[in-house]
Formats: C-alpha cells, sequence, structure tokens
C-alpha cells in the first residue's frame, strides 16, 4: 500500500488537513472524507460532468482529479451556493424555469454555470448552451437548463 | 472505477523531477493534467506503480514570445491558458481557433498543452498542432536535455520516442511566415467528441500561386498525419478549384487510414476527409490573401 500524503484543501472556505491515500479521487474526497454529497459522481470517468466543482475559481471535473492534486487549492461544491432559505440567483432561477427533473446532473451544471457567468454576465442562448456542453442532463432536453441560466444572469445584473 | 494504489511523488523543480524519474525508471509515470491518465486509471486499463506529478512545478508553466515571432510553451501550460492567451491569438490563430473544440471546459481547465503531446492519441488535436507548425518538443532526463522534431516525435498511437525517464519540457513553435492562412475543419458527433475526422492546413500565398501548404489529418489513422500531396501539387501554382478538388481525393484516398467503429465506416470517413481537407485549404487560401 502506498505512503499517505498530507494534504491542505479549503473546501467552501474552510481549510481541512488530512492524511489522504493518492489515488483518491477529490470526487470521493469531497463525498466520503468530508460528508459533502451535493457532488454527485456519475461516469465516474470525466463525460458525465456531475461531479464538476470549482478549483480556485475554474471549473473541473472532481472524478478525474486525485485529491493530491488540489493540495493547496481552493475548492468550491454546490453547497457554498445557498440554503434553502437564502438561495442563489442560478438556483433560484433553475427552480423558476423548472430546469431540473431527478436532478443529478444539477450541482454539476450549477458549479459549471457560476464560472460561466463570471466571465460572460450575458450570455446569449448559443453561449449558454456551449457552456454546458461537458455536462450530461438525461431527463430535461436542456432547453429549459439554458433559459435558466440566462435568467440567473438577469437576476445577478439585478442584485 | 477505481485507481490500483500507487506511489506518489509531487517534485518542485524539473531537476528533482528528472532525478525521480531515472530512479524509477519504467515503474514511474508522469502526471501532468491527468485528464487522461486518470480515466484510464478509474478503468485500470492503466496501473502505474508510481506516479510523478508535475503540477507543482511551476517553472514548467509559461507562454513566453521568442524572436522569431513563435513562441515556446511550457509543458504544463493548461489548455485554457492557451486558449485565452492573447499572445497565441496574436501569433498562431489557428491554435486559439482549435483550443476551444478540445473537449470541455472542466478538462481544458487541468488538461496541459504538452501532456497531450506526450499522450500522443491519434484523436488529439495538439500533436497534430505540432506537425503543422514545425513545433520542436524540449525533452529533458536526467541525462541532459535534447530537441525532436514533431514529425520525428509520433510513433504510433500512444507512442512516443519519450523514454520513462524523459519529461516533455517544452514545445517551441517557430514564428509563421507573414500572410500565413490557415483554417480547421473537424466533423464529430458532438460539441467536444471525438472528431471522426478533422483537417488542418495552413498556405503561404505568392499572389495567385501557393507558396507553401501544409495539411495535417488526425483520427484517421494511428497518428497525426502530415499529408504529402498537397504540397507536392500545389505549390508554385494557381489553386484551382479543379487542383484543390484533385489533392483532397487523393489524400482521402491514399494518405489516411481511418478505422470503421460504430460511429462511421472506413469509407464514410475517408469521404470525411475528401470533404474537410478540401474546405480547410479553400478557407485557407482565402485567409491568406487577405
Amino acid at each position: 500500500m502506498a505512503d499517505k500524503v498530507n494534504v491542505k484543501i479549503t473546501v467552501n472556505g474552510k481549510l481541512y488537513e488530512r492524511e489522504v491515500e493518492p489515488r483518491l479521487l477529490l470526487s470521493d474526497f469531497i463525498r466520503h472524507d468530508l460528508g459533502l454529497t451535493g457532488t454527485h459522481v456519475g461516469c465516474e470517468h470525466g463525460l458525465c460532468g456531475a461531479c464538476t466543482v470549482l478549483m480556485n475559481g475554474e471549473s473541473v471535473r472532481s472524478c478525474i482529479l486525485f485529491t493530491v492534486m488540489a493540495d493547496g487549492a481552493e475548492i468550491r461544491t454546490v453547497e457554498s451556493l445557498g440554503t434553502m432559505d437564502n438561495m442563489h440567483p442560478l438556483q433560484e432561477a433553475f427552480q423558476e424555469k423548472h430546469a431540473l427533473q431527478c436532478g443529478f446532473c444539477t450541482p454539476g451544471i450549477l458549479m459549471t454555470a457560476v464560472e460561466f457567468l463570471d466571465g460572460n454576465p450575458n450570455p446569449t442562448a448559443e453561449e449558454a448552451r456551449e457552456a454546458i456542453d461537458g455536462n450530461f442532463c438525461r431527463c430535461t432536453g436542456y432547453e429549459n437548463i439554458v433559459e435558466a441560466v440566462q435568467l440567473a444572469a438577469k437576476k445577478m445584473a439585478a442584485h | 472505477m477505481k485507481p490500483a494504489p500507487f506511489d506518489y511523488f509531487a517534485p518542485t523543480s524539473v531537476e528533482e523531477a528528472v532525478d525521480r524519474l531515472a530512479e524509477l525508471g519504467y515503474s514511474g509515470k508522469v502526471l501532468a493534467g491527468g485528464q487522461s491518465l486518470i480515466p484510464a486509471m478509474n478503468f485500470r486499463m492503466a496501473r502505474p506503480a508510481a506516479l510523478v506529478d508535475l503540477n507543482k512545478i511551476e517553472e514548467l508553466a509559461y507562454i513566453r514570445p521568442t524572436d522569431d515571432g513563435g513562441l515556446a510553451i511550457g509543458t504544463m501550460t493548461r489548455d485554457s491558458v492557451v486558449e485565452d492567451s492573447d499572445l497565441v491569438k496574436q501569433r498562431f490563430p489557428i491554435v486559439a481557433e482549435v483550443m476551444p473544440n478540445i473537449a470541455h471546459k472542466q478538462i481544458r481547465n487541468r488538461g496541459t498543452f504538452g501532456g497531450a503531446i506526450a499522450h500522443a492519441d491519434p484523436a488529439a488535436q495538439i500533436p497534430a498542432l505540432t506537425l503543422l507548425l514545425d513545433a520542436k518538443l524540449k525533452i529533458i532526463s536526467k541525462k541532459g536535455e535534447r530537441w525532436v522534431d514533431a514529425p520525428d516525435f509520433f510513433m504510433g498511437p500512444f507512442m512516443t520516442v519519450l523514454e520513462p525517464e524523459d519529461l516533455l519540457a517544452e514545445v517551441l513553435l517557430p514564428g509563421l511566415q507573414p500572410g500565413t492562412g490557415s483554417s480547421y475543419k473537424q466533423v464529430s458527433r458532438q460539441k467536444g467528441g471525438y472528431a471522426q475526422a478533422a483537417a488542418i492546413t495552413k498556405v503561404v500565398m505568392d499572389g495567385i500561386k501557393v507558396k507553401d501548404v501544409r495539411v495535417v489529418l488526425f483520427s484517421v489513422g494511428e497518428t497525426a498525419i502530415l499529408t504529402q500531396e498537397p504540397a507536392r501539387v500545389l505549390t508554385g501554382q494557381v489553386p484551382t478549384s479543379e487542383a484543390i478538388e484533385a489533392v483532397a481525393a487523393y489524400v482521402a484516398m491514399n494518405e489516411c487510414d481511418p478505422g470503421s467503429d460504430i460511429h462511421g465506416t472506413t469509407e464514410y470517413r475517408r469521404n470525411l476527409v475528401h470533404v474537410l481537407v478540401r474546405r480547410s485549404l479553400n478557407e485557407a487560401i482565402e485567409r491568406a490573401k487577405k
């Protein structure tokens, strides 16, 4: 068995110091070690996008990163966005536009959209569609997701 | 879907990394962005005994202008950094045009320019760009450093001249001739998916005649393919639509070797090559004239 490695990783503003196996995927660290189960694991080989989180502000697929590669990084998961009482504009928009059915892909799409709207605060439908090209949704057919991303942009501009 | 255990090393300098690679020999493997290696390890198709992680070596991530109008790109430069770089857009617009077609944003945020070259996936864009642009590849090992020209680097699917103790450190792109026009054409089943066939072209015109032309294909052979026929036929000639059509047809029949899979037959993909070579030649020539 390979030696464990000490890592310091900030997740949603809180610093965690842990001993981890080098082979531990970042997605499993987030879900199993930290208990943050909002990040979903779909395909586990970097195709579906459900496990998308932000690493130093950039969207990444946590199932194809080793936890050790995130040593010193700042991670944001879907839990950082909002609460039931105080939702993030993206979450409000997804609710209003009925942009989820089963909700499995939603955390990954939300985190992808956070980075996207950060760089493009007023996207066209085409741009929003391209932004989520790395996220599979098997329920909705994407139309409402695209509308929700655009609505969220308007909400965020009004804030 | 969990990788097998491995020993992990995270050097913070190139010197430390090549020492470690020399010590590990065949049991060591370089970890760059990991966007191809880690999925393969999740499936246990790859089971390296030890990984040497380059992510903490800051000196390997850079884009530097060179005096001849080219660029030196450090092996650990993220694809998204290359994609967004103003220097890249100015000096190699074809690179900026190709980059957004590589997988998805989440992958490009971690995947690296040098990692894709060392991985040598026959369906990947960046190895093809190195053939198109006469890239020179700087390889460092404990024994010293050497430079390899891109055409001599790729040996087969996922095979290169890199030895276990070698580190691909830098990609040097020589400056383009003034007036170079280029074009990228691919067909894939969805945005970000593997291309079923793709062609990248660069052309320099001398008035109405072709001074220099190069067409590279990928996803239709064991490596990216630097084709011969376009330069042989078109150099010094007026590129008439008949000549371009004949070149595209020849390339599709004789200079690629596409396989058959559930997404397309060999015949279909040869037809794609024919159409994509024609379109990319036409567009590159148009752009070169401007």
